[in-house]
């Protein structure tokens, strides 16, 4: 009896010292994500202004978010069209250019430079510049694609150009990308592209059975993290679209998001706008609640795909 | 991998932290239980920040502090309505005790929402009858059903600019006051160049600056909502006639697709390259301040000020116009209320304040008294805009529960109505409606 007790003890102990441990991470999971995200369920289920109390009406908000709102559809197929096109992009790109960067024999530093400096470009100035640089009337792209007879695009004013203008302003910033890709492409080894070369395979080859396989871990990571970050997109199609529209304040005017056509809206965008401007809390926890599903189910699918991806270091 | 997991899943959590830092806050107190003969610090939040109109309010300011020599203001510039709706529901020491927004559209939800109080009480008790002391449109934007929460602080009236130097050169002697004449003029003022323009009569596009769709349509006297509080823009035909003019100057000026490649080469609305001072557009839809800004950017030709034009079977009519301004109110969170009304009342009541006011940053005055004050210095075109905001027949935008939500819904029908991505106008109208119905219902 008493040889089980001191076990039991031992065992307690042993129990409380682990979770004294643990507890900065408890403390960090139940204050910043158990707690408010039970109180975004909670509250996607009541009417609340933040100023009466909130007051229970079962699916009212969710009736309202996906049959009544008519922002919700176009903000979450323009966050989808964002997700796959920019993620894919950028993913392309970023590791397009450390490939680059690394198999140039002098001026690397110049190029990396030269590749990481838009990445520090303030986001705000970053899309004004780009703004400007693309405007369809006195923008000098336009001027020159005029200039070798081309009439270009109307870009940041026409709904089938704002995205993809979006987009190049997201691969212009891609040195946060680049200079992961190129750790990663510096660390394979250089035995492996000797054996391959001895092999006789060609260079897509030992891209496609070198390169890629060790390199498939900050793949991975890049495409989550893009996802992550395209899915809280939210200040460069604001200020795109406040700048394309002209509407950039003042007496009696109402900027609504997602100019033109709603076609720059997010769904980080509505989050805002419902939860900040119309303080209709519940129908912003409800698209912060959609967007958390989003985010969950895309991480899901791609680690179900985890094994076909990572194979190094395993 | 749950650390990606995790990772995905943070993303998302900080927009649900954001949204329960405010959901937590609690609920506004209300009440004025201070004693404002004692000394005291009362907070004072504005929008304006440009130097000339920030040392104008805060000249406004030094001169009530003198006559309460109690009660000192702490003055804080340049604070839009999102600032000013999560203050009222945070509150707390830095919270303002009097705030003025230049948004009327807020009114019903500061109203609605009780974040301001209800200033009845103030005004009976010194005796003040809001129907005697501001005109009659600025008494509708500053309550919300019954609930004066706010009080007007300086109005702005929507007119014509025109270029007088161009109307000359089109042999156009005198302003247009129809919408008929008005696309005759424009026509005759607009110099092609290429595929875009030299000059453009008038850029009528719903982005083009002012040329919103409630500024264009207090020229026909609609009525926004039903008596039970239901949306009528799909009833009154004034809408329907407006969105239909609209259209007739867009499609008679070039098309929407080059309207909307020439207007994106426009300057900053209120820097001195604004497309009516370079020459650009020949005439503007705009507020009193633009009669400033002309004369600040020294354009070069000769400006005329006119009321915009009436329905051709409204022609009688011709004088009015779009009312709106600043207003001013008390947060439901101050606990100097009694301190903060003395401000409210000097700001919006006293004629001397509000003429100098007025005088510094030219805007149309906002009481009865200081609109008639031979102390209001003026360009004698100003004269217009105080006449439109006299006009009986001028007409303002309604508070709603949602603030301007509605009229952004009735923004974006006019978006896809002047570039064709709708034609069947009645059909958007009573879908818009119906749209408008239930984001009110949502946020009741």
């Amino acid at each position: 009896m008493s040889a089980t007790y001191t076990l039991r003890s031992k065992r307690r102990r042993a129990a409380l010292r682990a979770l004294a441990f643990m507890s900065p991470w408890l403390i960090g999971f139940g204050v910043f994500f158990a707690y408010p995200l039970i109180s975004t369920v909670y509250f996607s289920f009541t009417h609340y202004n933040g100023i009466d109390p909130p007051t229970f009406t079962g699916f009212k908000n969710w009736s309202y978010v996906f049959n009544d709102y008519p922002l919700f559809w176009p903000a979450l197929r323009n966050t989808l069209w964002l997700v796959l096109v920019m993620v894919t992009c950028r993913v392309a790109f970023g590791l397009g250019i450390g490939l680059l960067i690394t198999k140039i024999k002098t001026g690397t530093g110049l190029f990396r430079t030269f590749f990481y400096l838009p990445y520090l470009a303030p986001p705000v100035a970053a899309t004004m510049a780009f703004a400007f640089l693309l405007n369809p009337g006195t923008g000098p792209v336009n001027s020159i694609l005029e200039k070798i007879g081309i009439s270009g695009p109307g870009w940041f004013t026409d709904p089938s150009w704002s995205k993809p203008a979006l987009t190049l302003l997201a691969v212009w910033g891609i040195g946060d990308l680049m200079v992961i890709f190129m750790a990663a492409l510096l660390d394979v080894p250089r035995e492996q592209y000797e054996a391959a070369e001895l092999d006789g395979a060609s260079s897509l080859q030992r891209f496609r059975f070198v390169t890629l396989p060790n390199i498939s871990p900050i793949v991975m990571f890049a495409v989550v993290t893009g996802i992550i970050q395209t899915m809280q997109y939210y200040t460069q199609p604001l200020v795109a679209g406040k700048v394309a529209s002209g509407v950039i304040g003042g007496s009696g005017q109402q900027f609504e998001p997602g100019f033109p056509d709603k076609s720059t809206l997010t769904l980080p965008q509505l989050v805002y706008t419902l939860g900040f401007q119309t303080f209709n809390y519940g129908a912003s926890c409800v698209v912060a609640l959609v967007l958390f599903v989003l985010a969950m189910a895309f991480t899901a699918l791609l680690m179900r795909r985890r094994g076909g991806l990572i194979q190094a270091g395993e | 991998m749950p650390r990606n997991r995790r990772l995905a899943a943070a993303g998302v959590t900080a927009a649900a932290i954001s949204l329960l830092a405010s959901a937590c806050t609690g609920q506004s107190k209300s009440g004025a239980t201070d004693d404002a003969s004692k000394d005291t610090t009362i907070t004072f939040w504005h929008g304006w920040n440009s130097p000339n109109e920030v040392k104008a309010i805060q000249d406004d300011v030094k001169a009530f502090e003198k006559a309460h020599p109690n009660i000192h203001v702490k003055v804080v510039g340049d604070i839009n309505d999102d600032k000013i709706n999560q203050a009222v529901r945070a509150g707390g020491s830095k919270a303002p005790d009097v705030v003025s927004s230049f948004t009327t559209n807020n009114v019903g939800q500061f109203c609605s929402s009780k974040s301001f109080v209800d200033l009845d009480p103030f005004l009976k008790k010194d005796k003040i009858d809001p129907a005697a002391t501001f005109p009659k449109t600025m008494n509708e934007y500053t309550q919300y059903k019954g609930n004066r929460c706010t009080l007007p602080l300086l109005g702005d009236a929507y007119g014509l600019y025109y270029n007088k130097t161009a109307f000359a050169k089109a042999g156009i002697k005198a302003p247009p006051k129809t919408w008929s004449e008005f696309l005759t003029d424009a026509k005759l003022l607009t110099k092609t160049k290429g595929d875009s323009y030299e000059q453009l009569g008038f850029m009528p596009t719903y982005h083009g600056y002012e040329s919103t769709t409630e500024h264009y349509f207090g020229q026909w006297s609609p009525t926004y909502f039903d008596a039970n509080g239901k949306s009528n823009i799909a009833k009154d035909p004034a809408f329907a006639k407006a969105f239909t003019e609209q259209k007739k100057l867009v499609d008679g000026l070039g098309g929407f697709t080059k309207l909307e490649k020439f207007r994106s080469s426009f300057g900053d609305e209120w820097g001195a390259k604004h497309p009516f001072h370079t020459g650009q557009v020949a005439m503007q839809l705009d507020g009193e301040w633009r009669l400033g800004m002309t004369q600040d950017a020294k354009v070069k030709f000769e400006v005329g000020v006119a009321p915009l034009p009436v329905p051709d079977d409204e022609a009688a009519s011709y004088g009015k116009g779009y009312v709106t301004g600043t207003i001013v109110g008390i947060p439901a969170t101050s606990t100097k209320q009694n301190a903060a009304w003395e401000l409210v009342k000097y700001l919006t009541t006293d004629t001397e304040a509000v003429v100098n006011f007025a005088n510094a940053i030219h805007n149309v005055p906002s009481t009865l008294a200081a609109l008639k004050s031979p102390d209001l210095k003026y360009d004698p075109r100003f004269k217009t805009f105080l006449d439109i905001a006299e006009n009986p027949a001028s007409t303002t935008t309604p508070a709603s529960p949602n603030g301007g939500a509605y009229l952004v819904s009735i923004q974006n029908l006019g978006f896809d109505f002047e570039k064709g991505k709708r034609t069947d106008l009645q059909a958007g109208l009573t879908k818009t409606a119906t749209e408008i119905d239930k984001a009110i219902e949502q946020a009741k």
